[in-house]
C-alpha cells in the first residue's frame, strides 16, 4: 500500500476521505479533530480510544481500541469517551481468596450466559469468557493469568448482554493472586530489613564522599 | 528489506553468544559528542529569563518556557474558591497516584486530597513501561552497586543525596506494589526474576511480563478508586496560585469539557505531570502519552522553581522504524537484555546490545548515518535490525510468547512475527532527564509546591537507566505525599494570586521576547493541515 491511496470513512456520521494507511486515531485527526477524550498512549496500551465501528453495508457493530486499529473504506465510526460501568469498593487485606469473594462483589457473574460476547469484543484477544468463569468456580489464579494483558478498555462491559463488568473482576482476580496465592517475596523483605538496619549506609557514604574523578574510576572498574 | 533480513538468517547461528565489547569510557565520550542528537550543533539555546536563565535548553523546551501564560489574570477571580484542600496532585500516573494514597496515609483525610487529570485517571506514560523496575535485592546486588550505576549512567550529573534514596528505597518500592496486589515475575522457586537492563552491572530489573507499568499503574488505580480520594478527570492546572510571599497556594484548573475554570487552594501542591515527549525534540518520534506536552516544568517555572539538566534528553535506542504505524513505539530494552542483538544492514553486530541508552542511541546513528549501514524502509526511514528470533534460540521456544506478549501482539497486528523475524529499529524520543529540581523531601525551590517522577530533575543526571523511571515514581512519589501531608498539617493556606503570571510578563518584556507563543500547551497538535488553515473560532 502506498501513501496516496485514500479512503471513505464516516466519522460520526459525517464523510471524510483519509489516506488508507492510518489508524483510526490518526485519520480522525487527519479529519479535523483534536482529541480530548478517546486518546491516551497511542500505542494500545492504555485503552483509552475504545471505539465502535460498523462497515457499510453491514448490520454487525465491531469495536476496537482506535490507535491499533487501520481505517478501512466504508467504516462508520463513533468513540466511546467514557464506559460508564460500576467499580465495586473494597478492602483488599480484608478479602478471602475464594469464590464467595467474587459473588460477594460482582453477583451479576453468576447470569454469565457463556455466549463469549466479550471475548470477541477484546481487542487484546484474550479469552474474557475464559476469565471470568474461572472467577466464579473460584479458580483465582487461572483468572489472573487470563485476564493478565488487560487494557481496562472496556469493551467486553460494553457488549455483555448479562451486564457483567469482566475488567474488573479480572483486576480483583489478580490483586488477591498476588497478595493471597504468590505471596510477599522473602528476598524482597529481607533487602528492606537489612536496607533498614542500615547495613548499606556506610559503603553508600563512603562513595559519596568520593570526589568526581575518583568515582568515575569505581564505576569503569566495577564489574 | 528482504535480502538484509536473508544477510541477517545467515549470520544469526554464528552470532549465538557471541558479543560485542563494551565501549571505554573515553569511546562513550567521543561517540556521544559525535552521533548522539543532544550534541547535534543548532539544536539549543540558553535560557533568557528565570531562575535557571543561561541554562542550555533544545529549541522547543525553550519555546514553551519563553511564551506568554495561557490566562490573562484579570479573566480569572482567584478568590472564587470552588475547592479548598489539603493536598492537591496535579497529574494520576505513577507519581500522582503514589502521593495521593501516601498522603491519605500519612493521615491527611481523604476529603482533603484532590487528585486532578488531564486525560483519563491513570492514562500516563508510566502505563506504558514495558521492560521493568529497577530494585536491587538480588544476594549478589546491592543498593551501592545501584547508586554506582545510577551515577555512572546519568554521567555523574545527578545529584548524589537523590540517587542514596532511589537505590536505598528500592526495595521497599517492591515490597509495597506486592503488599497491594501487583504481580511480579517470580523463579519456580519463589525468588525474584531478575533480567539485566543497558549500564547495569546487575541483574536488578523486575517485571511484569512486558506489561509492568500497566500491571502497576492499574492496580494503584484500583486501590486509589477503592479508597475513594476524590478526582476531576479531563481537567487540568493551567496555572499555579501563589500568595504574598510567593509560596504555591494551589492551582487554576481548566475543565477541559466545559471550558470553564475552577480554583483550587491548598496547602502543598505536587506537580506529578510526567515529560515533554510530544515536543517531538528535534523533529522526532516519540515513544510518549498524548498528553506528555511538558506542562509542569512550564507551570514550576511560572511561580520561579529552579530547573536542571533539561539540557539532556533520551533517545530510547530501539523505536520501531517500520511499519510506518509503529514508527516510534517503543521495543522494550528487555529484548536486549533478553538477548536480543543489534546488527546492521549486513547481519553484522556493531554495538554490544547493553550500552547506556545514550551511548547505543549514538552507535545506531552511526551506523545507519555515518557509515551508511542501515536499512532504509519504503517510506524512506532508516533503521538496524534488533535481532529478536535469538531470544527463543538462547531461552527456547516459547519464550517471546511468555515474556514478551506486548511486543509479539503489536508487532503481530502487523503481520510481523518477531519470533521468526528481526525488527527494524531507529532511537526514538523517550524521556525528559531532566525537570524541577527537587531535594530528598521531593519539594522544588518554592515552599508548599512538591514534584514528583519524569517532572523532576537531578535524579538520573543526563542520562537514565532503564528502570529507574519507574522506580523513581514510586520512591519520590511516596516522597511527595508523605512531606505534603506533613507540610500540609503545619501551615495555613495564604490568600491565592497570579502575581507571579504578571512577574513573568515582565520578565519576558525585560528579556525583549516578543512572541505569540502562549504555554502550558496541554495538547500536541496533530490536526491536518486544511483543517488548521480554515479554523474560527464562532463561539
Amino acid at each position: 500500500m502506498n501513501g496516496d491511496e485514500m479512503v471513505t470513512v464516516y466519522i460520526m456520521g459525517k464523510k471524510h476521505r483519509v489516506p488508507a494507511n492510518l489508524t483510526i486515531m490518526k485519520a480522525m485527526e487527519y479529519a479535523g479533530y483534536q482529541l480530548r477524550r478517546g486518546a491516551g498512549c497511542r500505542g494500545g496500551f492504555c485503552g483509552a480510544c475504545s471505539t465502535i465501528y460498523r462497515m457499510r453495508g453491514s448490520f454487525r457493530l465491531q469495536v476496537a481500541l482506535a490507535c491499533q486499529k487501520m481505517v478501512e473504506d466504508g467504516m462508520i465510526i463513533t468513540q466511546l469517551p467514557f464506559i460508564p460501568s460500576e467499580k465495586k469498593r473494597y478492602r483488599l487485606e480484608k478479602l478471602k481468596p475464594d469464590a464467595g469473594v467474587f459473588l460477594e462483589y460482582f453477583p451479576e457473574i453468576a447470569r454469565c450466559l457463556s455466549c463469549n460476547t466479550c471475548t470477541k469484543a477484546c481487542p487484546q484477544d484474550l479469552m474474557v469468557m475464559d476469565y471470568v468463569q474461572a472467577a466464579l468456580r473460584g479458580d483465582i489464579k487461572t483468572a489472573a493469568e487470563l485476564s493478565f494483558d488487560c487494557l481496562s478498555c472496556g469493551l467486553c462491559a460494553v457488549r455483555c448482554p448479562a451486564e457483567i463488568v469482566p475488567y474488573h473482576i479480572g483486576q480483583l482476580a489478580r490483586r488477591l493472586y498476588s497478595r493471597y496465592i504468590v505471596g510477599p517475596s522473602e528476598q524482597v523483605q529481607n533487602r528492606v530489613m537489612e536496607i533498614e538496619k542500615g547495613r548499606y549506609d556506610e559503603e553508600i557514604q563512603r562513595l559519596k564522599s568520593l570526589d568526581i574523578n575518583m568515582l568515575r574510576e569505581i564505576y569503569s572498574r566495577r564489574e | 528489506m528482504r535480502e538484509s533480513i536473508s544477510l541477517v538468517e545467515e549470520t544469526r547461528r554464528e552470532r549465538v553468544g557471541r558479543s560485542f565489547p563494551f565501549m571505554s569510557m573515553e569511546e562513550r565520550r567521543r561517540i556521544l559528542e559525535e552521533w548522539h542528537p543532544d550534541y547535534k550543533p543548532g539544536t539549543k539555546r540558553p535560557l533568557m529569563i528565570g531562575p535557571s536563565r543561561g541554562m542550555i535548553v533544545p529549541h522547543e523546551v525553550a519555546d514553551i518556557l519563553e511564551a506568554h501564560p495561557l490566562i490573562d489574570p484579570d479573566e480569572i477571580d482567584v478568590t472564587d474558591l470552588e475547592y479548598d484542600v489539603d493536598v492537591l496532585v496535579i497529574g494520576a500516573g505513577g507519581a500522582g497516584l503514589s502521593a495521593a494514597l501516601t498522603a491519605q496515609e500519612s493521615g491527611i483525610d481523604r476529603e482533603g486530597i484532590l487528585m486532578v487529570q488531564k486525560l483519563r485517571l491513570g492514562d500516563s506514560n508510566s502505563k506504558m513501561s514495558q521492560g521493568g523496575i529497577q530494585a536491587a535485592v538480588g544476594p549478589d546486588d546491592s543498593p551501592a552497586l545501584h547508586f554506582l550505576d545510577i551515577m555512572g549512567g546519568g554521567l555523574f550529573a545527578n545529584k548524589p543525596e537523590l540517587v542514596e534514596i532511589l537505590a536505598k528505597e528500592g526495595p521497599d518500592v517492591i515490597r509495597w506494589h506486592e503488599s497491594l496486589g501487583v504481580i511480579y515475575d517470580k523463579n519456580p522457586d519463589g525468588t525474584m526474576k531478575l533480567i539485566s537492563g543497558g549500564g547495569t552491572c546487575r541483574n536488578r530489573m523486575h517485571t511484569c511480563k512486558d506489561y509492568t507499568g500497566l500491571e502497576i499503574i492499574r492496580v494503584l488505580l484500583d486501590e486509589f478508586l477503592n479508597r475513594e480520594i476524590p478526582y476531576l478527570e479531563f481537567t487540568c492546572a493551567v496555572e499555579l496560585l501563589t500568595d504574598d510571599k510567593g509560596e504555591v497556594v494551589g492551582a487554576v484548573l481548566w475543565d477541559m469539557d466545559s471550558d470553564e475554570y475552577r480554583v483550587v487552594r491548598a496547602k502543598s501542591t505536587i506537580l506529578a505531570t510526567g515529560g515533554f515527549g510530544r515536543l517531538h525534540i528535534q523533529g522526532f518520534e516519540t515513544t510518549n502519552h498524548y498528553g506528555a506536552t511538558g506542562d509542569g516544568i512550564v507551570l514550576a517555572y511560572h511561580v520561579g522553581a529552579v530547573l536542571r539538566d533539561l539540557d539532556a534528553t533520551q533517545y530510547h535506542p530501539t523505536g520501531a522504524a517500520y511499519p510506518e504505524q509503529l514508527v516510534g513505539q517503543l521495543c522494550t530494552e528487555a529484548l536486549r537484555g533478553r538477548g536480543a542483538q543489534p546488527v546492521n544492514r549486513l547481519g553484522e553486530l556493531f554495538v554490544h546490545p547493553l550500552e547506556t541508552r545514550d551511548a547505543e542511541s549514538a552507535a545506531i546513528i552511526r551506523e545507519c548515518y555515518g557509515r551508511d549501514l542501515g536499512v532504509t524502509t519504503p517510506t524512506g526511514m532508516r533503521g538496524v535490525w534488533l535481532d529478536t528470533p535469538l531470544i527463543d534460540i538462547l531461552h527456547g521456544p516459547g519464550t517471546i510468547e511468555r515474556e514478551f506478549h506486548a511486543m509479539y501482539r503489536m508487532f503481530g497486528r502487523f503481520n510481523i512475527d518477531i519470533r521468526k523475524e528481526p525488527i527494524l529499529v531507529f532511537p526514538t524520543l523517550h524521556y525528559m532527564n531532566g525537570g524541577v529540581e527537587i531535594n530528598p523531601m521531593a519539594e522544588t525551590s518554592i515552599p508548599g509546591l512538591f514534584a514528583a517522577g519524569e517532572v523532576c530533575g537531578g535524579v538520573h543526571g543526563k542520562n537514565r537507566l532503564m528502570g529507574n523511571s519507574q522506580l523513581d515514581l514510586y520512591v519520590f512519589g511516596r516522597r511527595a505525599g508523605r512531606y505534603a501531608a506533613e507540610r500540609a498539617r503545619k501551615v495555613q493556606a495564604g490568600r491565592p494570586t497570579l502575581n507571579h503570571v504578571e512577574r513573568y510578563e515582565r520578565w519576558l518584556e525585560e528579556a525583549g521576547i516578543k512572541t505569540s507563543r502562549k504555554a502550558p500547551l496541554l495538547l500536541p497538535e496533530y490536526r491536518g493541515k486544511k483543517t488548521l488553515e480554515h479554523i474560527i473560532k464562532l463561539l
